[in-house]
């Protein structure tokens, strides 16, 4: 079971009032729905938390649980049980940039732990814990999948891969600075090809 | 390998994946001719080129094909497993990016074959880039007339869905999967019934790893005989594997089952850090497998039965190089903690075990263990083996039995030498 403190339902005075899909959301998952024997309405929920989550910047609100639920007539709890069994729904703020590194065995033989205590040093973060003005998040993740590549960080939705503590900083402070960055391998391969 | 017999000559990204590329590469050739094949000669010719999933079970695709109901008119479904996530395995990820029509053409033809005319893609939530990529290459699907009503004019219907996972490792189990695909908690089912009789949403289902489905269309095409012509007796075909860890050119790379371990090592990802002789251990099948020193590593073939007669697996084919500098009772710590973040929660002996596994390897780890804990520790594996409804125990077992069976010599030398300091 997930122990991010990401996961630990946020107080009372940020939850955001009121939660809507917006015309666009609305719209994708009118068509979600449809992917799915009607009779089987909790099949929408893994779909919808996930776009709900996106249009909150990261994170799901009580009130996205609640509405989730309404939009699919399904009990809250339902809704509420998903959002706590799966690992990648945050149900307090993230970072603007939500870091998330793989420490896995794989990534770990290659050096994942610098990986971490970077991003600890850089931003005085630990843990599950998100800077000041909101920019950077922190948090650790079992294998992302990309092994050959190790070690892998991953921020929002992109991968950033065969890391080392230069890219890595450079990386961060390209964000920081709202510059365009590269996605993928951060050295000279396009993929998970030997390097000559 | 040789060249022509290549699978996925795409694996690195290096061409056009989009369907243009794609077709240029011979997919989607002569498609109306194989979905007129007949259902059972499709499943046949599975059967006789002896595929097995490249999931990590190894299971006859053919026959789990053949498992399928076959009354006609009633709902079958086929989904495809694309949760990839055990430690050491990336391979999948590189299939649904750069090989995406593979996919997407191997899912109607299997379809086709067990009788299902709807396709969930089950995805796991962090390849959000990938699945736009294989989202991209179903809707030219469906543009070019290769999916949705009357295929090619035939009276064949076939939907494709992307469903996204949300981190959850257990999801790659396959009752799981379809626990989660039902809106659920992924927590695995007792079986029986099995997915072929009572699957997703109540109806027969078929679950293929990805690889496996990939791998469909160019055998249908070049004939069963030509598959089992690669690799050895039992262990037919190429397989895609992933070498990550201590080597010094980390890579994917598509063989033929039964290559030597030593050879993919040396020739593909540029040989251990440190040189062959600096090699520790490998675990060679992701990290659910046990861990073989390097003494076991000289001559072991890369294959389902011969890694099985090594006290191994081939699992997915995720090659795990730890070298001399490498704590190896580290490694399989981190392991530990990986089953102990990812048992759902459902049986006690893998509830409570894993998070016992974890602390007393965290106390290995840091020398704090006394000899009896050790004893203690491989005697708890075994209570967590075969006591749980999916084989999340299992994996999260043999890691440490690997580990207790070949270094524990070194691991009562390290406590020894802490009593006498």
């Amino acid at each position: 079971m997930s122990t991010s403190k990401f996961k630990i339902i946020a107080e009372e005075t940020i939850q955001p009032l009121a939660f809507n899909f917006n015309s666009e959301n609305l719209a994708r998952a009118k068509k979600i729905i449809k992917m799915y024997p009607s009779n089987f309405k909790e099949s929408s929920i893994m779909p919808l938390l996930s776009i709900a989550q996106s249009q909150n910047h990261g994170w799901l609100p009580k009130k996205a649980i609640e509405y989730v639920s309404n939009f699919i007539e399904v009990p809250e709890i339902k809704v509420l049980e998903i959002a706590t069994f799966y690992s990648m729904y945050n149900l307090s703020p993230v970072g603007k940039f939500h870091i998330e590194v793989c420490t896995t065995t794989p990534c770990m033989l290659r050096g994942s732990d610098s990986m971490i205590d970077l991003c600890k040093k850089k931003f005085g973060l630990k843990i599950g814990e998100i800077t000041e003005d909101g920019l950077f998040s922190l948090g650790r993740v079992e294998c992302l999948g990309a092994c050959v590549n190790a070690p892998v960080v991953k921020i929002n939705e992109n991968y950033y891969e065969d890391l080392d503590s230069e890219s890595l900083n450079k990386l961060l402070d390209s964000l920081k600075m709202n510059k365009k960055v590269k996605v993928g391998p951060q050295s000279k391969r396009k993929g998970s090809e030997p390097v000559k | 390998m040789k060249k022509e017999n290549i699978i996925f000559s795409n694996l690195y990204g290096k061409h056009d994946e989009s369907i243009k590329g794609a077709i240029k590469r011979g997919d989607w050739k002569d498609i109306k001719k194989i979905l007129k094949l007949n259902k059972q000669d499709l499943i046949n010719k599975i059967k006789d080129s002896g595929l097995r999933g490249r999931g990590g079970a190894g299971f006859s695709t053919g026959m789990k094909w053949d498992f399928m109901p076959k009354i006609s008119g009633r709902q079958h479904y086929l989904v495809i497993n694309a949760d990839e996530g055990e430690p050491g395995t990336c391979k999948d990820r590189d299939i649904i990016r750069n090989e995406p029509h593979k996919l997407v053409e191997g899912c109607l033809i299997s379809g086709y074959a067990i009788g299902a005319d709807k396709c969930y893609i089950y995805i796991r939530g962090e390849f959000y880039n990938e699945a736009k990529i294989l989202q991209k290459a179903i809707d030219d699907a469906y543009e070019r007339g290769f999916l949705g009503k009357n295929i090619q004019g035939l009276k064949i219907n076939f939907d494709i869905y992307i469903h996204y996972g949300s981190g959850a490792y257990v999801c790659g189990e396959e009752t799981a999967l379809i626990e989660s695909l039902e809106g659920k908690k992924g927590q695995p089912r007792l079986k029986p019934p099995f997915p072929a009789n009572v699957g997703v949403f109540g109806k027969p289902t078929t679950v293929n790893n990805v690889e496996t489905i990939a791998v469909v269309p160019t055998i249908i095409r070049r004939g069963p005989e030509w598959f089992s012509s690669l690799g050895r007796k039992n262990n037919t075909g190429s397989k895609i594997f992933c070498i990550s860890g201590n080597v010094n050119r980390p890579c994917n790379v598509e063989e033929e089952l039964g290559v030597p371990l030593k050879y993919l090592v040396q020739k593909y990802a540029g040989d251990v850090i440190g040189g062959w002789d600096n090699l520790l251990a490998i675990i060679p099948g992701g990290s659910s497998v046990p861990l073989l020193p390097k003494s076991e590593c000289e001559n072991v073939l890369m294959d389902f039965d011969s890694l099985k007669n090594a006290g191994s697996g081939l699992g997915t084919g995720g090659i795990i190089v730890m070298n001399k500098q490498t704590d190896v009772v580290s490694a399989i710590a981190r392991l530990a903690e990986f089953y102990k973040h990812e048992s759902c929660g459902q049986c006690t002996p893998c509830r409570e075990g894993t998070g016992w596994l974890m602390r007393v390897m965290k106390r290995l780890e840091n020398n704090e263990c006394t000899f009896e804990e050790v004893q203690m520790l491989e005697e708890v594996t075994h209570q967590i083996e075969g006591h749980t409804i999916c084989a999340l125990g299992d994996a999260a077992a043999w890691p440490i039995q690997g580990l207790l069976k070949h270094f524990k010599r070194d691991i009562l030398k390290r406590i020894q030498k802490k009593n006498v300091a």
